[in-house]
């Protein structure tokens, strides 16, 4: 998603009070954007506490700034300079972490971002994107930009299956459809469970639904969710994400607090932080059970309607 | 300007007057006697800079930015000193309802840009701040008032080597270098003595002066260059308050009735 969300950023450049600090990353991949803003292109350096502040600064002297690392270095190192100086003030510091989850897979644990959206979703005055797709990119870094608070954005990997054809970016869409289970995954994830869900009979085949923009208390549910919700066997939450601060509890929340019945619920989530042995970010996921099968497995494992 | 929900008139320099200088201190006792509020000695031995900067020379589209947040009794006095905020706003100090908070509030004070309290973010915002008005063509300058300890805060570093390699000429640093910090004198906790000496090695212009010397403060604050600017002050903390000076307890602890009563005695002696 790097190359689109560059794309999207050199776009809206022309905007004279747009400024983009990175913390040192983009090479190979942000360049076109260095080119695009020259000064306006600000290589932090390797300091990301005062990347964000510095953004914060920039943002009370009315810029759009766009502060941007690796996701764990974006969020869990200058954790209190987002909270202090962004989120208290209201600011509208853009954060864009790449490689969200266990994007960056054999790099290691220092390099995940399991835990990115729930510590962030604690502070106020911010808001989180989890494009699905690349095509999510675009529509995604208006919606971020023009907000008139901070936003965290976590770049992952595109995950469309080929040929298949995406609806229009929106914060929840469905992309299956069938009698099953209803299946909220948030972000990339959802990708990787179309084509297992689709060969699936209609009568078990789960309502995939992709969730993007969170808190679930600004983006709630939607009616036709909510309808699938009421026939189906269960809900089953998916995310690359620790289960605490997660999707999944605070969907429960939301649905729970409005006397929403659920015949079943199942949660697929990250399971650690670190495991005996390292691997890419497809051997992560399967470690914590998010890969299609186990997905599938959980969703069937839901009793059907009426038995 | 806007101090909650009422409009000040501020005047554009107000002259520090010898006079005016007392009176600040002895209101700043009076508030933090009133409130049973601590952290005096480093009120007392910053105050004299930011009555300068708040008199004299910070311009409407100039910011203040209090790094060091435990001496905002200090900066809500020299607000107070220099018209910006009423007699009313400080008689709320640390009550419930207050906008002055012990430490610098994120709202309700339109000279108060950042909330702060926790070292090491000011200096940062500082720079962002003054980024923003290279950026935006302004001729502001920002002035930045961090602590001695603070500078153990990898962050504040951080900030120094971005605001030299940006050549941040519109940014003027002071230093409260009061040598103590909250569990020692910054000599025993952390050693950086003398601490010019290790900025400058940067790209800015460095300087020691005495922190309570009016006419050094001033020349400080006047100084142009095409680089950021460092001023450390060489201060007393608990300046002016004999039993106070060069004291920890002053860090932290409020004064009792006694105290304060030869506290204000000697400032009419002062």
């Amino acid at each position: 998603m790097r190359t689109q969300f560059c794309d999207a950023l050199v776009a809206r450049s022309t905007r004279e009070k747009l400024l983009f600090l990175t913390g040192d990353l983009g090479f190979m991949a942000l360049e076109p954007l260095q080119r695009a803003m020259r000064a306006r292109f600000i290589n932090a350096g390797v300091a990301e506490q005062n990347m964000v502040s510095v953004a914060a600064g920039l943002a009370g002297q009315g810029f759009e700034a766009w502060a941007y690392s690796i996701a764990p270095f974006c969020y869990a190192r200058p954790f209190e300079q987002i909270r202090n100086d962004v989120c208290f003030h209201k600011l509208p510091v853009k954060l864009v972490g790449n490689g969200g989850g266990y994007g960056y897979g054999v790099m290691g644990p220092t390099h995940h971002a399991i835990e990115d959206y729930g510590v962030l979703l604690c502070l106020p005055n911010l808001s989180v994107f989890v494009p699905a797709f690349d095509e999510d990119v675009p529509a995604i870094v208006q919606r971020a930009g023009d907000a008139p608070h901070a936003t965290y954005l976590r770049l992952g990997r595109g995950e469309k299956p080929p040929g298949h054809v995406i609806p229009d970016y929106a914060p929840w869409r469905q992309l299956t459809e069938g009698a099953g289970s209803v299946v909220v995954a948030v972000g990339p994830l959802a990708g990787t469970c179309i084509a297992s869900f689709e060969s699936m009979p209609s009568e078990r085949r789960p309502n995939l639904w992709v969730l993007s923009e969170l808190p679930v208390a600004e983006n709630p549910p939607p009616p036709t969710l909510l309808t699938q919700l009421a026939q189906a066997p269960g809900l089953v939450v998916v995310e690359e994400h620790v289960r605490r601060g997660g999707v999944g509890p605070e969907l429960l929340a939301w649905l729970t607090e409005r006397r929403y019945p659920l015949r079943a619920y199942a949660h697929a989530h990250a399971q650690a932080h670190h495991y005996a042995r390292y691997g890419s970010q497809t051997y992560l996921r399967a470690q914590s059970g998010l890969d299609p099968t186990s997905i599938v497995a959980m969703a069937q494992a839901q009793p059907a309607s009426g038995t | 300007m806007q101090i909650g929900n009422r409009e000040i008139r501020v005047p554009a320099v107000s002259p520090l007057t010898p006079e005016a200088v007392l009176a600040a201190r002895r209101r700043l006792l009076t508030m933090h006697f009133e409130a049973g509020v601590g952290h005096i000695g480093g009120n007392l031995s910053s105050i004299d800079a930011m009555l300068v900067a708040f008199h004299e020379k910070l311009r409407e589209q100039d910011v203040f930015l209090l790094s060091k947040g435990h001496s905002a009794g200090a900066l809500y006095i020299a607000l107070w000193s220099s018209g910006r905020l009423p007699e009313a706003e400080l008689l709320t100090f640390h009550k419930d309802g207050t906008l002055l908070a012990g430490h610098p509030p994120a709202s309700g004070v339109a000279q108060i840009p950042f909330a702060t309290g926790s070292l090491g973010h000011g200096l940062s915002l500082a720079a962002g701040t003054a980024l923003g008005m290279r950026f935006n063509g302004s001729d502001g300058r920002v002035l930045c008032l961090t602590s001695d300890g603070e500078w153990q805060e990898g962050s504040t570093w951080e900030a120094f080597i971005f605001a030299c390699h940006q050549r941040l000429e519109n940014l003027t640093v002071l230093v409260d270098h009061n040598g103590l910090q909250g569990f020692g004198s910054t000599d025993d906790v952390a050693s950086m003595a003398p601490l010019w000496e290790k900025l400058q090695g940067f790209d800015a212009d460095v300087h020691a002066i005495d922190g309570h010397d009016l006419a050094a403060l001033r020349g400080a604050m006047d100084a142009r260059s095409d680089r950021p600017q460092v001023f450390v002050m060489r201060t007393v903390k608990g300046k002016g308050v004999s039993f106070l000076e060069n004291r920890m307890e002053s860090h932290y602890l409020p004064l009792n009735e006694a105290q304060f009563a030869l506290a204000m005695a000697e400032q009419n002696r002062a």
